[in-house]
This record gives C-alpha cells, structure tokens and sequence, in this order.
C-alpha cells in the first residue's frame, strides 16, 4: 500500500480494480432493470429483455473491428505527404546543380 | 425602427474592420460586444422578406426572416461570443478578425432570401475560413490551406454552375424548396454538400481544421458544415439522396476517428458523423425530422465547439496534439476535463445532455416514417458515437497513462468559455423547451420517457464497456489514414510527375532526332557543297569546286546558240 499511496487515487490499482467492480454492478442494473421498467420498442425486436445492451455492445465491437481491418489498407506514417514522391527528379537536379558547381569551381580555379 | 431590414452579418463584417483597428481593450470590447449586437439585431427580424434590393434585372432578398433562419443565425452569434471570449488573450489579431468575418458570412447566408445573396455569403465565408486555417503558421497549416481553399471555391463554382441553371429555367432566383432531378439543381445540391462534408470529399474537413490554431479550430468547427445544413434545410428538405448519404457519412465519421490519433483530429471525424445525422434528417424531411435537424445543429454547434475548445486548451498548455504523447492530464487541468467530458457526454446523447434531447428527435422521426434500417443504423451510430468521441477522446487526452505531463489548467477566459457552454449543454438537456419554442415547426415531442432513457442507457454504457474491453485492439500508432483525398494528394501528383516525365523523356528524344538531322544535313551540305572555311587544297564538294573561265565561255556560247537557233525555227 505505501507503494501505491505515490499515484493519484484515481489510478491507484486497489481503485481501478473497485471501478471496474462498480461499474460491473451498474451495468447489470441497468439490464435488470428492464424487468420492472417496459422499454417500448418501435419494431418489435427492440423490446427484447438487454436488446439495447447487446446492440450497443455488438455493433461497437463491428465498428473497432472494421475500423482494425481498414487500418492495416489505410494507415500510413505521419509524414506520408510530406516526403518526396519521385526521387529520381530530385536527384536529377541534383546532378545538375552538382555539374554547375564544378563549373564554377573550375572557373574559380582557373581552369 | 428600421432595425429589422438592418443585415447582421454587417455588424460583424464591421467588427472584423475594427479588430484590425483598435487595440488592446478597446479590441476586446469590440470582440464580446459586436456578437451581442449581432444577436440583438437578429432578433428584431420578423418572417418574411424585410428589404430587396434590385440588381441587374433581379431582386434580391438581403433579409428574410423564419424561425429557421433565426435559430441557426442566434447560435452562431453565440459561436462568436464564447469563441471570442475563448480565443481573445492568444489569438493574433488578423485570425480574430478573419473569424468574425467568417461568422459574418454564415450570419449573411441564414437571412439570404436569395440564391445570388447566399452566393455571395457563401463565398465570404471560403475566403475568410480559409485564411483561418492560413493563420495556423505552420507548413503544414499552408498546404492544408490551400488545399481547402481548392476544394471550397471548386465548390463555390460548381454552386453558381447550379443556381444560374435554375435561375434560367425557373426566371426566379427565390430560395425554395427544390428535389435534386435535373442538371441544375444536382449542382446546387453538390454544391451545399461539399461544404457539409459529404463523401466522396469529406476529407477536406479533417486534413484542414486540426491545421489552425487551438482558437481557429473553435470557430471553424462551427459554421461551413452548419451553414450547409441550413442550406439544405431551405433547398432540399425531404431529398431521398440525403439519407443514404448521410449514414455514410455517419458511418464514416467513426470509423476513421477510431484509426485517428490526433486529438483534433477525431473530433473533426465527428464533424462529419454529427452532419451525417443532420443531413439524413433534411433527407427525411418530415416536419419532426427537420426540426430534430435543426436542434441538433444547434446543440452540436455548443457542444463540438466545447470539445474543441478543451482539446484547444490542452494543445495551447502541452504544445501536443497526439494521443501517444498525451494522457493523465485530469490530475492537473480538471476544469478543462470536466468539461471535455461534459461536452463528450453531450456528442454521445447521454440522459440529461442537449444531445439526447436533439438527436432523439431524428431518431423519432425515421421511427415516425417506419424505416427500420435508417433508425437502428442510427442507434448503431449513436453506440459508435460514444465509442470514438464520448469516451476516446477524454480517455486518450485525460486519463489513458501518465503521460508526465503536468500543465496548468485553462485561462480564465478560456475556462469561462468552456463553462459557458458546458452549462449550455447541461441546460437544454435538463429544460428542452428552451430550444424546441425556437424552432421552426411546433413540437410535439417528449424527449424523455423512463423506459427510452433505459434503452439509451443500456446502449451507451455497453458500448462503454465495449471500448474498455477492446482497449488492445485500439492502440494509438503515429499513423495517419488514407482518405479520399489521396487521389488528388498522391495519385494526381504522381500522375503529373509521370506525365511531366514522358514529356521530358519525349523532349529528349526528339533533340536527339534534331541533332541527328542536323549532322545529317551538314553532311550533305559538305558533300555537295563543300567544306566550310576550307582553304586549303583538299578535294571539294561538286557545287564549291572551281571551274575553268573557258569552260563557261564554252557553255555560255552553246546556250545562247540554242537560243538563237530555237527563236528562228
């Protein structure tokens, strides 16, 4: 304990561990409740007993996962508009400015 | 007293001047001020038509006044009052004034009775939106700019492409109601749809707005989307394309805030989520739909404008915008995360927020038109709202890890800013009425019963767990995501590059071929005509050899004797 009294309380695991059993609790309620509390569906299906709880679950679950799959096709490095897309044309002015160099060095020269 | 044919978007456009003009606290005066003024002088526009002007041979309509156009114009002169509140100890002068000038033309645009005068706000407000993004100072906030500024004054032109159609085929240049059938009006409608976002261009929205500063994110999050709902509203209601659209949009705005680990940037990803909801409302189109739009447009204008204000502090105060970099912040700025997490709350229509008294209304309406798969796509949104804004982002920004960063909390304007409208999101959704006497239809409506308060509560609070328990999968990475916007950013410009390079390359070859050809003609010219500058004895070409004189005396004498000889005969 005297080893956790340095963190915040809030990020202390004794406290992360009693929110995660608080909020267990109340989502049970909040399904639970349903048994005293008439949820009126508009289509039928949506009255079920945790229908709400299931579909919000579910379709976030899809949601990550598509978004998972997406991101191995879509993610890119952060600076992935900012490098040079075609190096050869930068290397070719390169060259050039690098030929003009030697001119002048040439010149300076004497030669 | 001739107040109600006054246009408010003058006294902001005034105010603009003036920022420019005056310093210190007469600045600040001007900036807490006009926007009050402003909203004072909205209000004393009556419905209908209060002034018209001739031009060319068309009447324009300057001012007209509906419930509709004054509950957008009251919200976005609000905007202004918090945004400039927000913004005025840090932002630069030319920002500040380019905003108010921005917020002019969405003011001007609400009250337009005509297409060409909400032509011309809406042009008002590209320019200034862009020099918005512009004042972000960075390479990245240049090219972002520019890119914006292509992608709205494209869009400005194919809008005029489309109002001058109808004005030829109609002879009216009257803002009414119109269904997307034939050339003009599509242009007309893609038109208002590039600005709100729409696909296949929505990539405009998250490449320009995490660009500008933490203050000019604030008002750009507010006004171009929100002035294309309105437009929408007035010119499209009930436009089948609009639903399917706009779950696209909905669907897309999550998807890629989950893949998104800059801070604004996900919240400009739920820009375009939120607008989704509005524009599948104005698709719609029933009266309940239309004023769920309307509500919802007001309560995201307040509540998107907080987060972004929240994300804006802790961007000013840690100089970092990634969600990698950012984390336990809530130990030291707990205003600002207390209101992020309100504002949060809100986006995600939690009970006793403006969200859930406004969004509810769109659901209600697809309920009311019994479609089935728009309402429960809808409710799958709402789930997936929770999911990318209402826990991410506090999560990501506030707790998350200890990033070590320890900075000091908001400004007391910034701060004040931010309780403003967290208060106002907390209000409308406690007192509903507020909002629903403003709009343009009556409300039949009862946004709270005990038994939908459960469903919502159910939907959203596993959707919650969903996030905690899924926490590996979403791992930030320093990525960015591949969006439409990569054709013209990548594609096209490699496109060129290798165009510019066949060309090149073509260039190279026919030089060559001409040098070919002039060896090749040189050497001719030498073998007949012998060596330049040759002087000395060698074998000359058959032209530039040196004859004999009595050779040509020879030949002189037999011509001028045939000559002779033919003339006679």
């Amino acid at each position: 304990m005297t080893d956790e009294t340095q963190f915040h309380w809030l990020v202390r695991p004794s406290t992360i561990r009693k929110l995660w059993i608080g909020a267990s609790v109340i989502l049970a309620l909040i399904v639970l409740a349903q048994t005293v509390i008439y949820v009126k569906g508009y289509f039928g299906f949506d009255a079920w007993f945790g229908f709400g709880a299931v579909y919000g679950f579910v379709s976030c679950l899809i949601m990550v996962l598509v978004a998972k799959l997406l991101g191995f096709f879509l993610k890119r490095p952060e600076n992935y508009y900012e490098e040079h897309p075609s190096p050869s044309h930068s290397s070719a002015e390169k060259n050039n400015s690098d030929f003009k160099n030697k001119h002048i060095e040439e010149r300076k020269n004497g030669v | 007293m001739g107040f109600e044919s006054f246009p408010p978007a003058f006294v902001l456009l005034f105010a603009a001047i003036l920022i420019g003009l005056v310093k210190g606290h007469a600045r600040t005066t001007v900036l807490l001020l006009a926007p009050i003024i402003t909203l004072w002088c909205i209000w004393q526009i009556p419905d209908g038509v209060q002034s018209t002007v001739q031009f060319l041979s068309y009447t324009l309509e300057p001012i007209e006044g509906s419930a509709l156009r004054r509950i957008f114009a009251t919200v976005f002169a609000i905007m202004v009052f918090v945004g400039g509140l927000f913004s005025f100890r840090i932002a630069q002068w030319h920002e500040l004034a380019a905003a108010y000038a921005y917020a002019a033309g969405a003011i001007g645009v609400c009250f337009a009775g005509d297409l060409i005068t909400l032509f011309i706000y809406w042009e008002l407000m590209a320019i200034f939106s862009t020099v918005v993004v512009f004042c972000g100072g960075t390479q990245g906030a240049k090219a972002a700019g520019i890119r914006y500024a292509i992608m709205h004054f494209l869009g400005g032109v194919i809008l005029k492409v489309g109002i001058v159609g109808v004005i030829l085929k109609t002879g009216s240049v009257q803002i009414q109601p119109m269904l997307a059938t034939d050339f003009s009006t599509w242009m007309i409608l893609i038109g208002v749809l590039i600005n709100a976002a729409a696909p296949p261009v929505s990539a405009w929205l998250a490449d320009a707005y995490p660009e500008a500063t933490p203050t000019g994110s604030v008002f750009l999050s507010a006004f171009t989307t929100k002035t294309a709902v309105l437009a929408l509203i007035l010119l499209f209601p009930g436009e089948p394309v609009l639903i399917g659209l706009g779950l696209f949009m909905v669907m897309y705005g999550i998807i890629f805030a989950l893949l998104e680990n800059d801070v604004r940037r996900i919240l400009a990803y739920s820009v375009i989520n939120q607008v989704g909801f509005m524009v599948v409302a104005v698709g719609i189109g029933t009266e309940m739909a239309l004023n769920g739009a309307t509500a919802h447009a007001f309560a995201h204008i307040v509540y998107k404008a907080l987060l972004f204000m929240s994300a804006g502090v802790v961007i000013y105060r840690t100089g970092k915008n990634k969600c990698i970099e950012l984390g336990g912040l809530f130990r030291t700025m707990p205003l600002t995360c207390a209101c992020g997490i309100i504002g949060a709350l809100a986006i995600s229509s939690f009970p006793l927020t403006s969200g859930f008294t406004t969004k509810s209304m769109i659901s209600q309406a697809a309920v009311d038109m019994n479609l089935m798969w728009v309402y429960m796509a809808l409710t799958a949104a709402s789930a997936g709202v929770f999911l990318h804004a209402g826990i991410k982002f506090p999560w990501f920004v506030f707790f998350q890890k200890d990033s070590g960063l320890r900075p000091k909390d908001a400004p007391w304007n910034m701060g004040l800013a931010m309780v403003i409208f967290a208060s106002l999101c907390i209000l409308l959704g406690i007192f509903p009425e507020l909002l629903y006497k403003l709009l343009p239809y009556s409300v039949d409506y009862v946004p709270y019963s005990i038994g939908k308060v459960l469903f919502y509560l159910q939907l959203l609070l596993f959707s919650g767990l969903a996030f905690f328990v899924l926490l590996p999968l979403m791992k930030r990475t320093m990525t960015i995501s591949l969006d439409t916007d990569w054709l013209w950013r990548r594609a096209g410009f490699s496109l060129l590059k290798a165009i510019e390079k066949v060309l090149c390359s073509l260039g190279e070859v026919m030089a060559k071929q001409k040098a070919r050809f002039q060896q090749f003609l040189h050497r001719m010219t030498v073998l007949y005509l012998g060596q330049p500058h040759s002087a000395d004895s060698k074998e000359r070409g058959m032209f530039a050899r040196s004859w004999p004189i009595g050779t040509t005396a020879l030949w002189i004498a037999v011509l001028l004797s045939a000559y002779v000889l033919l003339y006679f005969l």
